[in-house]
């Protein structure tokens, strides 16, 4: 691996159950991944991209082989590590994962409360401006239940951008969409992250977003079985 | 409310939000605390009653030594002690005086054919000494034959009664078809065992009491000579008198012995006492139940913020969050409803159930360790959040 990227895997192998249950989801992937870059894994359901995504994620425990995220290496790391790690990501979740008792601006001021910087006003002032940036200015106070998905999912990327993560993961952020808002999340996304230089890793199945990725890795049964750069 | 807790915690409070977001659920859980708050607070205040009526009477009394009879068990549930045994103390070194003091129970009755029972104590005249010096006052007026001082917290005596005894008009009663007349006041309050207290001479206690002698008394009351040691003279008493029928207390140690015999040995104190428990036991199953309910309820949203990096501090903090909310805005409803309901209470059975601030801040830190105790069985729930589940 080397300084130019912000994901680099080895010879990872993933297996879920135990015994005669036992069942191999993630079968030797080898990646690097480009600080700054938009990857998106597809391939059909069952292939393993959410697997893949959150062990490179540090979600969940690597098994076998390595993974290097921001040039920490993941597998058997204590807690502690993965706690600290965790704080420099951002997630995007299918489902928009709000937390229905706090306001649009509590739960971005939530992306920055974790790393613990700053009074709640500045956290506060933080939040108002990433959620102007994701077109909802005139929803700062309101509840998820009060807004619409589209309106939601913003939140969501306005969570995870807001403490400026180096990497983030999306997981289908636009398949709970309509096809307009999905494209126009994912437009957003996009834009955030070069001007910001993050990283995005994205699991997608809509066609129309393929066009904004620098690289589409596609995996079956668990395989990298297609990687492409199409710009 | 939000912001200040915010600034207080510095971040934002999702306990308080999240349990104010649901309202049903925060005023079932609210409820629930003032509930089991309202059950330790009766039982506290009947059981604080219980000890305060079982060492009220103590309140006319002076002397350094309590001697009685092995048979009784308190001082106002005694058996009998042979004068002769006064006689004996009074032989002792270090013992200046000494006198009986007779305790019965007598039927008050009033004109409208009820009565009220009255715990009756016949003392000696002429040794104010051995009354509190507001008894002492009135021990002269009360050798005329038949006159009493009446206990002003009497149960079914009416307070009209009262006022005519503060302004010195005497009253009179009937007790076993005799004229008593009652010629001042004394203030020690019903308890569980009778309506009230009435205090008279030795004399009128033995006329009212016609099955009792002045040879048996109820206790001896014993003073230790200026500068002799209470302590030693007890053990003098012990060594002298016979221990299988006598026994001989100094007077402080005979009062918490009978609190002791009233709260442990004897059903009423035992009974509150298991209420006292039950209603802790209820007050920590219902916030158990509903912060485990809580947290499994936003199993999804923790697990969100583990992955966005929080660790397990700020989840306990949450959940010890919603506790503390649970416990000081329950608190405060069943203090109140409590104070109502001992008010209710006294005045309905003129016991001394009065609300006291050690009770209170008693039973407001044990709500606190209450809630914080349910709250830590309902973080084991937490582990169930796993941001791997998430996508
Ligand atoms: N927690 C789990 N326990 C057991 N097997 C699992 C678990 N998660 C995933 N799998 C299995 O691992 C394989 C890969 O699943 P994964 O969720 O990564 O697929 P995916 O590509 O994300 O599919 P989809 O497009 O449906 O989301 C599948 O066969 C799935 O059944
Ligand atoms: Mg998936």
């Amino acid at each position: 691996m080397g300084p130019e990227h912000a994901i680099t895997v080895v010879g990872l192998n993933h297996y879920f159950g135990h015994d005669e249950a036992r069942k191999q989801a993630i079968w030797d992937v080898n990646l690097n991944i480009r600080k700054g870059s938009l990857t998106i894994l597809m391939g059909p359901s069952g292939s393993g991209k959410t697997t893949l995504l959150t062990l490179i994620g540090c979600l969940r425990d690597v098994q076998e082989g390595s993974v290097h995220l921001l040039d920490q290496e993941l597998r058997d790391a204590p807690e502690a590590v993965l706690v600290a790690l965790r704080r420099k990501l951002g997630f995007i979740f299918q489902a928009h994962n709000l937390h229905e008792s706090l306001t649009a601006t509590q739960n971005v001021m939530m992306g920055l409360q974790v790393h613990g910087k700053g009074n709640a006003r500045l956290q506060r002032a933080a939040s108002h401006h990433m959620l102007g940036l994701v077109g909802l200015s005139d929803r700062l106070d309101y509840l998820p239940g009060n807004l619409s998905g589209g309106q939601k999912q913003r939140v969501a990327v306005a969570r995870a951008l807001v403490s400026n993560p180096d990497v983030i993961f999306a997981d289908e952020p636009t398949a709970a969409l309509d096809k307009v808002s999905g494209v126009s999340i994912v437009r957003m996304l996009k834009q955030l992250g070069q001007e910001r230089g993050t990283t995005t890793v994205m699991v997608t199945h809509d066609n129309r977003i393929l066009e904004l990725a620098d690289r589409i890795i596609t995996l079956e049964e668990g395989r990298v079985v297609s990687d492409t750069s199409p710009i | 409310m939000s912001r200040f807790l915010t600034w207080l915690f510095g971040r934002l409070p999702i306990g308080w939000l999240q349990l104010s977001h649901n309202k049903t659920r925060l005023a079932a859980a609210l409820a629930g605390v003032a509930f089991a708050n309202l059950l330790v607070f009766m039982q506290l205040g009947i059981l604080g009653a219980l000890n305060n009526s079982t060492v009220a009477p103590y309140t006319l009394i002076r002397g350094d030594i309590l001697v009685s009879s092995t048979e009784g068990d308190t001082l106002t549930d005694s058996g009998n002690i042979a004068r002769t045994r006064m006689f004996q103390a009074l032989g002792i070194a270090g013992v200046k005086s000494a006198v009986p003091l007779y305790i019965g129970t007598l039927p008050l009755s009033m004109g409208d054919g009820t009565s009220a029972a009255l715990l009756t104590f016949g003392m000696d005249t002429a040794q104010p000494e051995f009354a509190a010096p507001w008894v002492a006052r009135e021990l002269d007026a009360l050798n005329i034959e038949s006159t009493a001082l009446l206990d002003k917290g009497s149960r079914g005596v009416s307070a009209s009664v009262f006022e005519r005894l503060e302004r010195g008009e005497p009253y009179a009663f009937e007790i076993n078809g005799r004229t008593m007349t009652a010629i001042g006041t004394v203030d020690v309050g019903g308890g569980f065992l009778a309506d009230g207290t009435l205090v008279v001479s030795d004399q009128t206690f033995l006329r009212f009491n016609p099955k009792r002698s002045g040879g048996a008394p109820s206790h001896i009351l014993i003073n230790v000579d200026d500068g002799a040691s209470v302590q030693t003279v007890k053990t003098r008493l012990e060594a002298a008198l016979p221990a299988e029928s006598v026994k001989v207390q100094i007077m402080q140690d005979a009062a918490a012995a009978d609190l002791a015999f009233m709260s442990t040995e004897r059903p009423t104190g035992i009974i509150f006492g298991f209420g006292v428990l039950i209603g802790i036991i209820v007050g920590i199953v219902i916030v158990y139940q509903v912060l485990s309910t809580d947290v499994a309820d936003h199993l999804k949203e923790y697990a969100t913020f583990k992955a966005m990096g929080y660790d397990q501090p700020f989840f306990l903090g949450i959940v010890f969050e919603e506790a503390l909310v649970l416990a000081i805005f329950g608190f405060i409803p069943g203090f109140l409803a409590s104070s109502v309901l001992y008010k209710a209470l006294a005045s309905v059975t003129n016991l001394p159930v009065e609300m006291q601030a050690g009770t209170a801040i008693l039973v407001f830190f044990g709500t606190l360790a209450a809630c914080t105790l349910s709250g830590a069985i309902a973080t084991r729930r937490l582990a169930a959040a796993d941001p791997a589940d998430l996508f």
